[in-house]
């Protein structure tokens, strides 16, 4: 049963319309919405007691919400693109890979291979069972400042994601970082030893009318998986699988495959629900500059942690 | 300028069943058996990545004048609870309730904010990812 959000939010006047008439077919729209600002931005909402105050989308308007009694239209074929919301702060994946968090459960243990371990080791992350303090982490990230790169992009902070079509490929608008991704759907294949990227070179096909398969390679060994530090190789393949439940829901699995690392390949993301906002929904912007992440090291990162008494 | 009195400095032994998990730092560097209740007055409010920052002024007992600085979230999450750009500014006088660090300096981890006027901004709880590194098997 998906869930449905408390939030005191207002129901969006599109939904209402949407619930009497089908969802447009937005190829007419694709391309402008290429051309559309590429600003995100942000998502979620109180697992606590709610404040005072509604909570707001990038532009200030109150966020809105599907009706409890709202049944959504079927799904349109071949069709992901949208505004997408991670509903309740639930992609934010802080202890690694939602359905692997780094929480010391056994059931969570991955099945790491030699190197595998021996480079998890080697990673010293901020948070999970093996955090350290902020001033002792090797992240990339933070200690970087390098691009969190795929897959990571899905498996921390993940977020608000704009998706976009075209006749040839599926971009991904990431809020967190504001980052894009291109799929390409055009029936190319995947490069054959390529040059490493931050992202990887993402290929992308039709399983069925509602379900989109992605494979992903050729992604930088410098990156992490996580945020727990999971670590993968230059041999690292990375499967999406897209599927549109119905108008208003999408699902995200992700799957690793990466044999120099662990022994099978493992899912890091089970059927993530993504709900559709409105089209007017504005994503906020979530960038963290250098010049701001200084600052808050500066007040936090040293202020937090005492070396003599630790 | 009127002095402001830490009415209560009061360290809980309780324990906290949902604890949050913070998106950078360091789970690791705070004490979240225990939470300390401020009042005091606002002198800076950032609001920034990758987490809000609310800094202050609280006189203790002794009447030294202590600078406390607390995180929330960033204001992509803030913005979806309630918070805003305009939430806090300097001479406010509000109560704040933390986590304090294992340290012992004035550093802090927001649960709830009482503003002047009474409303409340609370800090981003998740149950979900509740998790005490310390109590848990290492791999």
């Amino acid at each position: 049963m998906l869930k449905q959000r408390k939030r005191t939010a207002q129901v969006h006047p599109e939904f209402r319309r949407a619930s009497r008439r089908k969802f447009p077919a937005p190829l007419v729209v694709m391309a402008a919405l290429l051309f559309s600002p590429l600003a995100h931005t942000q998502t979620d909402k109180p697992m606590s007691p709610a404040s005072t105050k509604p909570g707001v989308d990038g532009w200030g308007h109150p966020l809105t919400t599907l009706p409890k009694d709202h049944k959504s239209a079927p799904a349109p074929a071949h069709d992901i693109s949208g505004i997408w919301d991670a509903p309740d702060m639930s992609g934010n994946q802080v202890l690694g890979a939602k359905a692997f968090p780094d929480d010391g459960k056994p059931e969570h243990q991955l099945p790491y291979t030699a190197l595998g371990l021996e480079t998890l080791k080697r990673t010293k992350p901020s948070n999970g069972t093996r955090s350290v303090l902020p001033g002792d982490t090797n992240d990339p990230v933070f200690k970087n400042g390098d691009p969190q790169g795929f897959p990571r992009e899905d498996l921390y902070e993940l977020r608000t994601t704009q998706i976009l079509q075209t006749p040839q490929s599926v971009v991904l608008l990431y809020q967190f970082g504001k980052i894009w991704r291109v799929i390409w759907t055009d029936g190319r294949k995947l490069p054959k030893d390529p040059e490493p990227r931050w992202f990887g070179y993402s290929v992308g096909k039709w399983l069925d009318d509602s379900t989109l398969v992605v494979e992903t390679m050729g992604t930088d060994e410098r990156t992490w998986i996580d945020r727990a530090g999971r670590p993968h190789s230059a041999d690292l393949r990375v499967e999406e699988r897209f599927h549109r439940l119905d108008r208003d829901h999408l699902e995200l699995t992700v799957t690793i495959d990466d044999p120099k690392m662990y022994t099978k390949p493992w899912v890091a993301l089970d059927k993530f629900v993504f709900e559709l906002q409105p089209s007017s929904f504005d994503v906020r912007e979530m960038i963290w500059s250098p010049s701001e992440y200084e600052e808050y090291n500066k007040l936090m990162g040293n202020t937090s942690s005492d070396r003599e008494n630790q | 300028m009127k002095m402001i009195r830490a009415i209560s400095f009061v360290v809980s032994a309780m324990f906290f069943i949902s604890v949050p998990l913070f998106a950078h730092h360091g789970y690791a560097s705070y004490d979240t058996d225990k939470k300390v209740v401020l009042k005091g007055t606002v002198t800076r409010w950032i609001w920034s990545n990758p987490h809000c920052l609310v800094q202050m002024d609280v006189t203790d007992d002794n009447g030294h004048v202590v600078h406390w600085v607390a995180e929330s979230e960033n204001p992509s999450t803030l913005t979806r609870i309630g918070w805003t750009e305009k939430s806090l500014k300097p001479g406010d006088q509000i109560t704040l309730t933390a986590l304090p660090v294992k340290s012992g300096n004035p550093v802090g981890r927001i649960i709830e904010i009482v503003l002047p006027n009474g409303d409340k901004l609370t800090g981003r709880v998740n149950p979900a990812t509740e998790v005490k590194p310390d109590d848990a098997p290492k791999p």
